[in-house]
């Protein structure tokens, strides 16, 4: 049996003006369990503290129920008296008698009599109190970020910067991501590669970071602070601490033809390569797909320039497992395939490209040097039309598109815009709009001057039909303002096309049981509060993997999961909140459907070994609820069907005793 | 004997993170609501067992009523969502236990809706009691 | 909105079964539209003008007719609004109003010969009898 006390507030005339606060604590000391009973102006400030601390010494308090303000305002006060009385801070409850009760009625008599009852229904629970620990778990002080575009590099070198292990896993053979293979970016048309290489750099000689390049994240285990993860290190048939970089053999390698995905395929590359000139790590790779000596065992020719002797034919994929406290989604975007769009004749026409095509095609380091040429011909484009809007904004039904505004092409292709008639100004160029959405920092002065300085026609209307005629692309579409349709001539055809999560994320997502929504978008744990962590305890999203995202704002959240993983990390400890979930493992049956509701994966299984009572054993599956990662929503104790999963501080037991103390 | 005026009994589960900020918002701005209404702490609104309602109609409870967040504002992501469903099996059950299906109700609270728990709590109270007393479970009723 | 137009729309959005209101006014419709020149109004007036309950001028106009129900507004629109079923919607009810018994029961016998498909007789009987 307890030993409960109840302390009764008057809050000045809060309470005791529609409460009859000494009649509801006289009323109190006839319930079960309680010892002493008490009433004081302000239970909250010292003095009122001080009461509660003596009653609990002098008559052995084993509860205390306070009749006072709601538990939002002060139950963590209360918890800490009783704390430093001695007592454990979870054997307090509160009665709400001031925000449910004094506040929203107006006599005496109604009051008191429900004062009473919370009060009693407080009581009823305290009696099924027991006293909790928060859990503890110790915290790997090592962070791991998945995508080594310029959120994962940012978020990397954030955390580094705070003194902590970080490691990149970039699934291409070297980092820079998207934003590697930009020409300008918006709105200041800076370099992409001068502002993002040096950063690349830093992250190569920061002793804080590792790069595994190459690789790929192939298992997750574990929870908050301690994460055990495997990472496959794919064959690069290339010692990477051997080869110094030169370029040798991917000089003098014989097969030519490889297509050049940096370049979107757009030139090739040869069988054995290395990205781009300022790649990170510098090291070269294999494509075992186009190799002849991995092919067919002929060749060789690589190993025989190569003067480190770095070539290494025989190489296998490697696993990796490693610890990490923290986890960081940088996965990135990609351009939706223009395959279902027929109407714009992509997959007819060299010179309809989306526009990271038309990126590298005016990139110094690109397939034309930088010059703006066409793909089918090589000449220079007297008229260009870019489209809006390809596969954004598309209905639910669409099934060609995504639902979502891309957020980036309205600027970037302003950008091209604006470049194209600055570096060549006797070009023609036609933007098709359906809205310009620029709400940035300087953003919409970027498109005005694309209109007013630079002559960019922008029509109102979209592009119906691209069909190629000759070595013209007939165009045809709706100008709304003017209320025309309009069918004109263009050698270059550029289309927005929409950006959608990099495909690797969806397995990724169910690895780290990190929630996504309908378009594979990591979800937030909060839409406006906690935009950069994943609901699951101990990973954090950064740049486009959590929705369209240009590269200001990438940076922006990149250091925002930065500084959430650093707060992580530099806890020794983790302390839990002690209100979780736990399964009576002799009452489970290993039925899976507490795992099945549970939105942070928390609950897992075990074979669990039980002494039966003829001196067997017997192996039986049970239910095991992690209190690092469970968040005690509850929702699992009401799954289970055979009532073994129960919540700590809401017992089923506590709430029907509730039920039962208002019903009486 | 003397006759005791009919006062409904209602149980209220209110979700920690957005009803009962809702209900403490009501009584922040002084909006009155029937003290007939006695309200229950849960971290979520998933956390009510069907058998939490049952057991408040079988000890004599006239009306139960669970307040949760905003669908898609679940503090917990989707614990709501559970709730919606579960209480709709239950609900569509309870005719058959002989409880009127009024007695129940789901409603979304923010925790910035203090005018709407008041509101909701003073029409809830006013159904329950144009219902009269729950009697048809008085068979069932612990009697201590 | 007058409750004659509000009925009217409501009356052509349940025939064609089209939300006119998820249209985002991108304009791909006319864009694509094949027989754009010949008319008077757009198919992407045709949504708008819906929408506003603006169907008289529609009614009333030649373009109703020169729309080709080649879909290819329906398949190229984002929002799957479906434009041609709006057209063939407007047209149901231009023919739904002429009112007058263009044509009786009396009249079908005579029209029966070799030539003339029955069944068209059928539909004409319905689509010109009030």
């Amino acid at each position: 049996m307890q030993r409960i006390g109840v302390f009764v507030c008057w809050c000045g005339s809060n309470i005791a003006g529609t409460v009859d606060v000494v009649a509801v604590a006289e009323a109190l000391k006839k319930e079960p369990g309680v010892v002493f009973s008490a009433n004081y102006q302000y239970m909250c400030s010292q003095a009122g503290q001080d009461l509660i601390k003596q009653a609990v010494k002098e008559h052995n308090l084993t509860g205390i129920v306070v009749c006072s303000c709601s538990p939002r305002m002060h139950e963590a006060t209360f918890r800490k008296t009783a704390a430093a009385a001695g007592l454990n801070p979870y054997m307090v409850e509160i009665a709400n008698i001031r925000e449910q009760c004094s506040w929203v009625h107006k006599e005496m008599p109604i009051g008191t009599e429900k004062a009473i009852i919370l009060g009693k229904a407080a009581i009823a629970k305290v009696n099924l109190n027991v006293p909790l620990t928060p859990g503890e778990s110790p915290v790997t002080k090592r962070a791991l970020v998945i995508g080594g575009g310029i959120a994962g590099i940012q978020t990397a070198l954030d955390i580094a910067d705070a003194g902590f292990e970080v490691d990149i896993v970039e699934k291409k053979p070297t980092i820079g991501g998207k934003m590697a293979q930009l020409d300008k970016t918006f709105p200041t048309l800076d370099c992409a590669a001068c502002i993002l290489t040096p950063k690349m750099v830093d992250v190569a000689q920061n002793e804080k970071i590792r790069i595994f390049s190459y690789s790929e994240v192939t298992e997750v285990k574990g929870f908050v602070g301690n994460f055990d993860v495997k990472i496959k290190k794919k064959a690069r048939y290339v010692k990477e601490e051997l080869c110094t970089g030169c370029g040798a053999c991917t000089e003098k390698c014989p097969m030519k033809k490889v297509p050049n995905d940096f370049n979107l395929n757009m030139d090739t590359k040869r069988a054995i390569y290395i990205p781009f000139a300022q790649a990170v790590p510098k090291v070269a790779t294999i494509d075992p797909d186009y190799c002849n000596m991995l092919k067919n065992g002929k060749c060789g020719v690589c190993s025989k320039v190569c003067t480190a002797g770095a070539i290494d034919y025989t190489q296998k994929d490697e696993f990796i497992e490693e610890k990490y406290g923290a986890i960081v989604v940088a996965t990135g975007f990609n351009p939706i395939s223009m395959d279902k769009f027929d109407e714009f004749a992509y997959n007819q026409s060299k010179d309809v490209i989306t526009s990271l095509e038309f990126e590298r095609l005016t990139n110094a380091a690109g397939p034309t040097a930088g010059k703006l040429l066409r793909p089918s011909d090589g000449k220079h484009p007297e008229k260009i039309v870019f489209v809006q809007c390809v596969g954004s904004r598309c209905d639910a039904c669409n099934e060609k598109g995504k639902e979502y505004c891309s957020k980036i092409c309205c600027m970037y292709t302003a950008k091209h815009a604006m470049l194209t008639r600055d570096k060549y100004p006797d070009t023609d160029v036609t933007v098709f709009y359906i809205d310009v959405r620029t709400p940035g920092k300087n953003f919409d002065e970027f498109y005005r001057r694309a209109v007013e300085e630079y002559g960019v026609h922008y029509i109102k209307g979209m592009v119906g039909k691209v069909s190629p005629e000759g070595d013209k692309l007939m165009v045809q579409a709706s100008d709304l303002l003017d209320n025309k349709q309009l069918k004109i001539e263009a050698d270059l055809v550029v289309l927005a096309a929409a950006i959608e999560p990099d495909k690797s994320a969806r397995p990724l997502a169910t690895m780290l049981t990190a929630s996504m929504d309908t378009n594979d978008f990591f979800t937030e744990a909060h839409p406006k509060l906690r935009p950069v962590e994943s609901p699951t305890a101990g990973v954090f999203l950064s740049g486009a993997c959590q929705g369209p995202k240009d590269i200001p704002e990438t940076v922006a959240q990149a250091g925002a999961a930065a500084s959430k993983v650093i707060g992580l990390l530099a806890k020794d400890k983790l302390t839990g909140n002690p209100c979780v979930a736990h399964s009576n493992e002799l009452m489970c049956n290993g039925c899976s459907s507490c795992e099945r509701v549970c939105p942070y994966g928390a609950i897992t299984y075990e074979d669990k070994e039980f002494r039966m009572p003829d001196r067997t054993t017997q192996i039986r599956r049970i239910a095991v609820v992690n209190p690092a990662v469970c968040q005690g929503c509850g929702c699992c104790t009401v799954a289970c069907p055979s009532g073994a999963m129960d919540l700590k501080g809401f017992a089923s037991e506590q709430i029907m005793a509730e039920v039962d103390a208002i019903c009486k | 004997m003397q006759v005791k005026e009919y006062k409904p009994l209602i149980v209220a589960f209110c979700c920690n993170w957005c009803s009962y900020a809702g209900a403490d918002l009501a009584g922040n701005n002084r909006l009155n609501y029937p003290a007939d209404v006695k309200i229950i702490r849960v971290p979520c609104s998933c956390r009510v067992n069907p058998m939490f309602v049952l057991r408040a109609f079988q000890r004599g409870a006239d009306g139960v009523i669970l307040c949760g967040c905003h669908p898609g504002d679940c503090h917990y992501t989707s614990g709501n969502y559970y709730t919606r469903r579960r209480m709709a099996l239950l609900f569509s059950m309870l005719d058959y236990l002989g409880i009127e299906r009024e007695r129940t109700r789901v409603e979304w609270v923010s925790a910035a809706e203090g005018a709407k728990f008041a509101a909701t709590m003073n029409d809830f109270a006013e159904k329950v009691a144009a219902l009269g007393e729950n009697k048809r479970l008085e068979d069932l009723r612990c009697k201590k | 909105m007058s409750n004659s137009k509000k009925y009217l729309r409501e009356e052509i959005i349940r025939i064609s079964g089209v939300n006119p209101k998820k249209c985002m006014r991108c304009g791909k419709c006319s864009a694509t539209c094949p027989a754009y020149d010949e008319m008077e109004y757009h198919p992407h007036q045709f949504v708008y003008m819906v929408e506003n309950g603006n169907i008289e001028p529609l009614l009333e106009s030649e373009s109703l007719y020169r729309c080709l129900t080649c879909f290819a507004c329906v398949e190229r629109c984002p929002r799957s609004v479906e434009p041609a079923k709006l057209v063939e919607a407007v047209r149901l009810a231009a023919v739904r109003k002429q009112g007058n018994n263009r044509m009786t029961a009396n009249d079908v016998p005579e029209l029966i010969d070799d030539e003339t498909p029955q069944q068209l007789i059928v539909s004409a009987f319905r689509k010109y009898t009030k």
